[in-house]
């Protein structure tokens, strides 16, 4: 990278901006300087970012950009070298993967990770595990708390599969779905958890037009029904245009803008990350 | 009748699935049972009920590690080992105290499985942070290890309570009075014999329960998340090392009321009972019965073990065709076209019902 890019990187407002709903109330994420750095490489660096509690934030970038990579540290699948990450104001700082998720971030996986022999319907009990309230020994010796609890999971789950209006798929084996009902079942499963704030990694992928479609009416109406913040990766441009307030740009592993939809769609650097530099004359 | 089969109906297909087994084992119990009481069973049969009951149990017990919790391992007859000399230490030293057989019984597969338990979380700490290969080798020395300790154990009970050798018996110090219970390689000898067909069943039918109560309950769908995909069980909070300590566990203990069972089923039983080779049966036991499928191993333990008693007229060439049966029974339940015909059936069915419900 030559000097002269390095020096507009400072020019990027990384002022706090939430939608006006969120204005104060007490940010669901807070990002600051976080990086990692894989041996010699550095994957992603200087990453800020802050989130409202019922923002839908897009985290764009060209492949390799580092995107999954910020999943993966928000999830602690990695912890980060440098930097730190506020959820709901409490430092994530030392948790692992099952402590953030019992704190409150959920995520889907761009390669879908899915229990395949599982029912769609236990996959989505997996999801509320943490949430049901009984025992082993309940469990082996079937005492009424156990009936109650597998009872209020059953509704529960049923509820949640209603979002995507699969309750009728409920006793499939989720690896037979088909791949569009596969990526939507994940989705359930992750809001099962109950989650402040949820992760989804490329939802869109091998959707086709009308199902994208579709998919952009239930993000947006996750959010109003559980009003929770959503942090999505996406290559689908109409999507990310239409659904999110806040955008994130991502190129080799730096933020290199941040801003509304049509801010980003303006950016010179965004569009040079995207298209390359426009050849001088 | 017809409310019957209404509730029937309205029963989840795990809990249907159940029931059929159990019905399946007291059929099974009332089929044998008046056969062994108008003494219509051959003695090597009748001899073969208890050791039936026992491999069963012990086939769903790895059912449930294999199957459930998606590992392989190979040292289910060490468990099996600590199982069965605990159950004849406790058998032995309460025979004095307790003359009544069933309740010394229970007794003895209640430790054998405490014993049992407590060695398979001695093991699984360590050895569950391994998967794959890795896991399968080691488990298949730990129970070698298993079998080489009580091969060299020495146990006596006198006046002042029991003593523990690895030399020999002399060096244990027993009083004049004491009774020698395990005798190293020579192992246990003069047991009581107080296994019965009875508990046996009873035994299967309480192991059963237990996996299938686990299995239908969020602890079960736990293992089976982990099992399926571990990096997205962890993404849902669950956490993998806890509940996959608990399928083996919970396998090991399970394990070791079968080897108390076994263990006082006979007058003699020796260490070497446990090693590799019982490990690999039970093994064999689990996989042609299909691999998670509680049933298959339930019909597959059962109809494998009392088969080389059936063979027994072909003489020498028992353990041949005993081999040809393992093996054809492998290719035709393993055959890929016959599993994706089965599968898309049932996955066709399935939808259609589905559609039917919108």
């Amino acid at each position: 990278m030559s000097e002269a890019k390095k020096s507009t990187l400072v020019d990027v407002p990384s002022k706090v901006r939430l939608p006006e709903r969120d204005l104060g109330k007490m940010p669901v994420l807070e990002v600051a300087h976080l990086g990692i750095d894989f041996g010699g490489l550095t994957a992603v660096d200087e990453f800020n970012l802050t989130m409202g509690p019922t923002e839908i934030t897009g985290l764009i970038g060209p492949n390799g950009a580092g995107k999954t990579t910020i999943f993966n540290l928000l999830t602690k699948v990695y912890q980060q070298t440098r930097g730190s990450v506020l959820l709901d104001g409490k430092d994530t700082h030392g948790m692992n993967t099952i402590q953030v998720n019992k704190a409150g971030i959920a995520r889907t996986f761009q390669n879908i990770r899915l229990f395949d022999k599982l029912s769609v319907e236990d996959n989505v009990k997996v999801g509320l595990h943490n949430h049901m309230n009984y025992h082993l020994p309940s469990a082996l010796l079937r005492l009424p708390t156990y009936w109650k609890e597998e009872k209020k999971a059953h509704e529960k789950a049923m509820d949640l599969l209603k979002i995507f209006d699969m309750e009728n798929l409920a006793n499939v084996p989720a690896g037979s779905l088909p791949y569009g009902a596969q990526r939507r079942l994940e989705i359930v499963r992750a809001l099962a958890t109950e989650p402040k704030l949820l992760l989804l990694d490329e939802p869109a992928a091998g959707m086709n037009p009308s199902e994208t479609a579709e998919l952009m009416e239930n993000i947006a109406k996750i959010r109003d029904t559980f009003q929770i913040a959503i942090m999505l990766i996406e290559h689908d441009m109409n999507l990310v245009m239409n659904v999110c307030e806040g955008i994130a740009v991502l190129n080799f592993g730096k933020l290199i803008a941040k801003g509304t939809p049509s801010e980003i769609q303006n950016n010179e650097e965004v569009i040079e990350a995207y298209l390359g530099k426009k050849k001088e004359v | 009748m017809k409310n019957v089969l209404k509730k029937w109906t309205s029963l989840s297909k795990n809990s249907r699935d159940g029931f059929i087994n159990y019905g399946i084992v007291i059929v099974f119990f009332v089929i044998f049972q008046s056969l062994l009481s108008t003494k219509s069973l051959s003695n090597s049969l009748s001899g073969q009920l208890v050791p039936i009951c026992v491999y069963v149990v012990v086939a769903l017990a790895l059912n449930l590690v294999v199957g459930i919790s998606g590992e392989l391992s190979l040292g289910q007859a060490g468990f099996m080992g600590v199982g069965a000399f605990t159950g004849v230490i406790v058998s032995t030293c309460l025979q004095s105290s307790i003359s009544n057989g069933p309740i010394r019984l229970i007794f003895a597969i209640i430790f054998g499985a405490m014993i049992a338990g407590i060695a398979g979380l001695l093991i699984g700490i360590p050895v569950l942070r391994l998967r794959g290969d890795y896991l399968a080798i080691v488990t298949l020395a730990f129970g070698e290890i298993i079998k080489n300790i009580l091969n060299c154990l020495y146990v006596g009970v006198d006046s002042h309570g029991l003593h523990f050798g690895m030399v020999d018996i002399p060096s244990l110090g027993m009083e004049a009075d004491g009774i020698t219970i395990i005798n190293g390689p020579m192992g246990a000898v003069g047991i009581t014999k107080i296994s019965t067909f009875l508990a046996g069943i009873i035994l299967v039918i309480l192991t059963l329960v237990i996996i299938q109560n686990l299995i239908n309950s969020r602890t079960g769908r736990a293992i089976m998340a982990i099992r399926d995909n571990r990096i997205a069980a962890e993404a849902c909070g669950i956490n993998v090392t806890k509940y996959k300590l608990i399928a083996f566990v919970t396998s090991a203990a399970i394990a070791g009321a079968a080897g108390a069972l076994y263990g006082l089923n006979f007058s003699t039983i020796v260490p070497k009972k446990f090693d590799f080779n019982t490990s690999i049966l039970i093994l064999v036991f689990v996989v042609l019965g299909g691999i998670g499928n509680i049933r298959g191993t339930l019909i597959a333990a059962t109809v494998l073990y009392i088969l080389p008693e059936l063979l027994r007229e072909f003489a020498d060439y028992r353990m041949l065709i005993y081999a040809i049966v393992l093996i054809l029974v492998m290719l035709v339940t393993n055959n890929e076209k016959a599993k994706q015909l089965i599968n898309r059936v049932l996955v066709k069915l399935k939808l259609r019902k589905a559609k039917e419900g919108e």
